[in-house]
């Protein structure tokens, strides 16, 4: 099988699944704001989820390009992966740094979806963007780690099983850099809810379940730390790429479903006596987002290329990200206009999805973040923070 | 045991219907053409008694080199492998050709149970079991909406006019079966797949030993000899009432006359 043949049964495969969840289907649980949990069991039950999971633990076997065409189909069809998508960027944590024994526990759980690992705590209220300043300490008592302190923003814990944690284990006084010291657990949710960890949802101007997660003495087995203790802030950041590739390619399918939107209604809607798509104002402030929207895919498709051939891909995951969050925002932007009043409208599903693609700007990695990383990192200009 | 479905490729019922003027026969665009949903409820039934008992699903259809599409759709759902029967001298086949191409494979497979629709969603004959059970002599059980295999025996539950009956009969058998037998599964990425790798057995009328007088245009005993698309037409009637309730009288009177009441 050729990979152009994968990557067109996979898309394919992935329309067809979200062409039984339709746009009521996901205006429903916007209003409700309700998991969609028939769409990730359908999308679990298809083995979607399992894309990044080696076929030895039961999963596809994928590289990053197969599973950011899953989710860029999800969110071209209309609907929204942020409910399930960090089932996959969680991954590779577990997969590159979890021991054999961990991975034969509970990859193959993950990926027939007996169980959930789509929680994720690193972001907390007194250390945002500034990760080494966290707060939240794990202290190993015997065969233990006991866990204390406050996550904010923590997704999907509510439909979780188990849920990566970072956490400081030495504190920042006793290690050399402040990026040392901290460590990544795997917290089984179903015994620690009650436990020593309590969790408040914060609605939020879109349909993403999203908590407050407190800690007061949890105690967590110590076999279940990820790699070296000391080390997790390394393991986070290695994640990051396929993160920002992923979260890229969600953006590009929004603005690809923008733009489709857009274009038929331009097409369609008459106004003065001709389609309103005749007149240049409202055809080429479309067809600009349609041109940035194919150059942030094009960016999309090297990152994930190289992170796939084991190449350093930091410059290119980030600015994939960037150029595809701002595509997906001009594109939302350019619906909304081109609908007139029809874009506040919910039933025309726009304001829905110009809610949703506008987190992208802010997480999982804010802009400014990303343009300090090139700054520093590709420009080589001193460092901001 | 082994299970033979007999699996149809046809034009994607969704889309709308096309028919060449010339010929009378649909025109089968591959690109817009699936695995007929009404065998995917044959496919899950041969699955589900395989995982009960073991055995082995072998999916057989016959059609042009486009129909293996359809073949891979049943074998990402679990099938095990496929027969594809495929020849230029079967373009025009009708019911009774196309039953004679099936049996001739199928009776090379020698299947405990051979299970097809009840009528295919696009030329909706019907006919292709009932002559398939006869060239094969085998007992046909019609419109299952359930099916229990125990030992030799097959039970099916049937649903006539007030009242459900129970056929019993000796394997080997043909089971046409109705949409309420099984949910048919979603085949999963995993699935498709693997039915990339599981063997299509392409076979032409030479091998299965069949005149090219029986089947085709030449061998087909009935033909379409017009066919004429139904058309759509919305009417509309006002009815005025003059305060007096008397648009009721004229509604019910009209609906009396399109016997609806
Ligand atoms: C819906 C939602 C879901 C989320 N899910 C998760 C999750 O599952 N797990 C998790 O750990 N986190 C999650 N987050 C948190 C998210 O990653 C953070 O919100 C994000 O990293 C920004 O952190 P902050 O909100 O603390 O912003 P702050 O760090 O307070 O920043 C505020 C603003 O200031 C800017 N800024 C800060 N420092 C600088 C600087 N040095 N130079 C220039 N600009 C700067 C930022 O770009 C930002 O625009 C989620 C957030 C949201 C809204
Ligand atoms: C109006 C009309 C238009 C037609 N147009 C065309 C045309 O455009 N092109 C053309 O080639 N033929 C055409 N035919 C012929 C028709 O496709 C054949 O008669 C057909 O193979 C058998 O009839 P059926 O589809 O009604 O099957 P049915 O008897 O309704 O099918 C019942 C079941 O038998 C099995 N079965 C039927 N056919 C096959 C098959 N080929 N392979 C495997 N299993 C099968 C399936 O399980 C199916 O669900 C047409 C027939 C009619 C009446």
């Amino acid at each position: 099988m050729t990979e152009n043949e994968l990557h067109r049964d996979l898309r394919r495969a992935v329309r067809e699944l979200c062409q039984r969840f339709p746009d009521e289907y996901w205006r429903e649980k916007d209003e409700a704001s309700a998991y969609p949990e028939e769409f990730v069991k359908a999308m679990t039950d298809a083995s979607f989820l399992a894309a990044l999971i080696p076929e030895e633990y039961g999963g596809l076997g994928f590289g990053v390009t197969e599973a950011s065409i899953i989710l860029e189909e999800v969110n071209r069809s209309g609907g929204n992966a942020g409910a399930c998508h960090a089932q996959m960027y969680t991954m590779g944590t577990l997969l590159r740094h979890g021991s054999e024994e961990q991975k034969r526990t509970y990859l193959p759980k993950i990926a027939t979806g007996e169980l959930r690992l789509q929680a994720f705590g690193v972001t907390e209220p007194d250390a945002g963007t500034d990760t080494t300043q966290i707060k939240t300490t794990a202290v190993r008592r015997g065969d233990r780690y006991v866990i204390s302190g406050q996550k904010v923003f923590t997704s999907r814990v509510q439909h979780s099983d188990l849920m990566i944690l970072l956490a400081r284990t030495t504190p920042r006084d006793q290690v050399k850099k402040r990026s040392e010291g901290l460590s990544v657990f795997l917290v089984d949710l179903r015994e620690a809810i009650g436990n020593g960890m309590e969790v408040q949802p914060i609605a939020t101007m879109m349909n993403h379940e999203t908590n407050a997660v407190f800690f007061d003495n949890l105690e967590v087995p110590a076999e279940n730390l990820i790699g070296e203790e000391g080390q997790g802030f390394r393991y986070i950041l290695d994640g990051m790429n396929a993160e920002r590739i992923l979260i890229a390619a969600e953006c590009i399918g929004d603005g690809y479903w923008f733009i489709d939107r857009s274009t038929k209604y331009a097409s369609e809607r008459v106004v003065f006596g001709r389609p309103i798509g005749q007149n240049q104002g409202v055809q080429f402030p479309i067809a600009q987002a349609y041109v940035h929207l194919r150059a942030a895919d094009l960016m999309r498709y090297d990152a994930a290329a190289k992170f796939d051939r084991g190449e350093p891909c930091g410059a290119e995951a980030n600015m994939a990200k960037l150029l595809a969050a701002d595509a997906s925002w001009e594109a939302a932007n350019v619906a909304i206009q081109t609908h007139g009043g029809y874009g506040f409208a919910r039933e025309y599903d726009i304001e829905r999805k110009f809610r949703e693609t506008r987190l992208y700007q802010v997480a999982p990695i804010s802009t400014n973040l990303i343009l300090s990383y090139i700054g520093q990192h590709v420009l080589g200009m001193p460092r901001s923070f | 045991m082994k299970i033979c479905v007999t699996v149809k490729q046809v034009p994607d019922p969704n889309l709308p219907m096309q028919v060449d003027p010339a010929t009378h026969r649909l025109v089968r665009n591959p690109d817009q053409s699936i695995l007929d949903p009404a065998d995917e409820y044959g496919v899950e039934t041969a699955l589900r008694l395989v995982e009960e008992h073991g055995g082995e699903v072998v999916v057989v259809s016959m059609g042009p080199p486009s129909a293996a599409d359809a073949l891979r759709r049943a074998m990402a759902m679990g099938a095990d492998r496929a027969i594809l029967i495929t020849d230029e001298a079967l373009a025009g086949s009708d019911a009774r050709a196309t039953a004679r191409a099936l049996a001739a494979v199928i009776r090379g497979e020698q299947p405990d149970l051979v299970i097809c629709a009840i009528e295919a969603t696009d030329a909706y004959t019907g006919m292709v079991p009932g002559m398939l059970a006869e060239l094969l002599d085998l007992p046909q059980l019609t419109f299952a909406r359930q099916v229990a295999v125990e030992g030799q025996t097959v039970t099916v539950h049937r649903d006539i006019e007030g009242a459900t009956q129970v056929l019993r009969a000796q394997l080997p058998a043909l089971l046409t079966v109705t949409a309420s037998i099984a949910e048919p599964r979603y085949p999963s990425f995993k699935g498709v797949m693997a039915a990339k790798r599981k063997p299509i057995d392409e076979r032409d009328l030479a091998s299965l030993g069949l005149e090219a007088g029986a089947v085709g245009a030449a061998g087909a005993a009935e033909r379409v000899v017009a066919l004429e698309e139904v058309r759509e037409e919305k009417q509309g009637q006002m009815v005025t009432d003059d305060g007096t309730g008397s648009s009721v009288e004229a509604i019910v009177a009209f609906l009396e006359r399109i016997q609806v009441v």
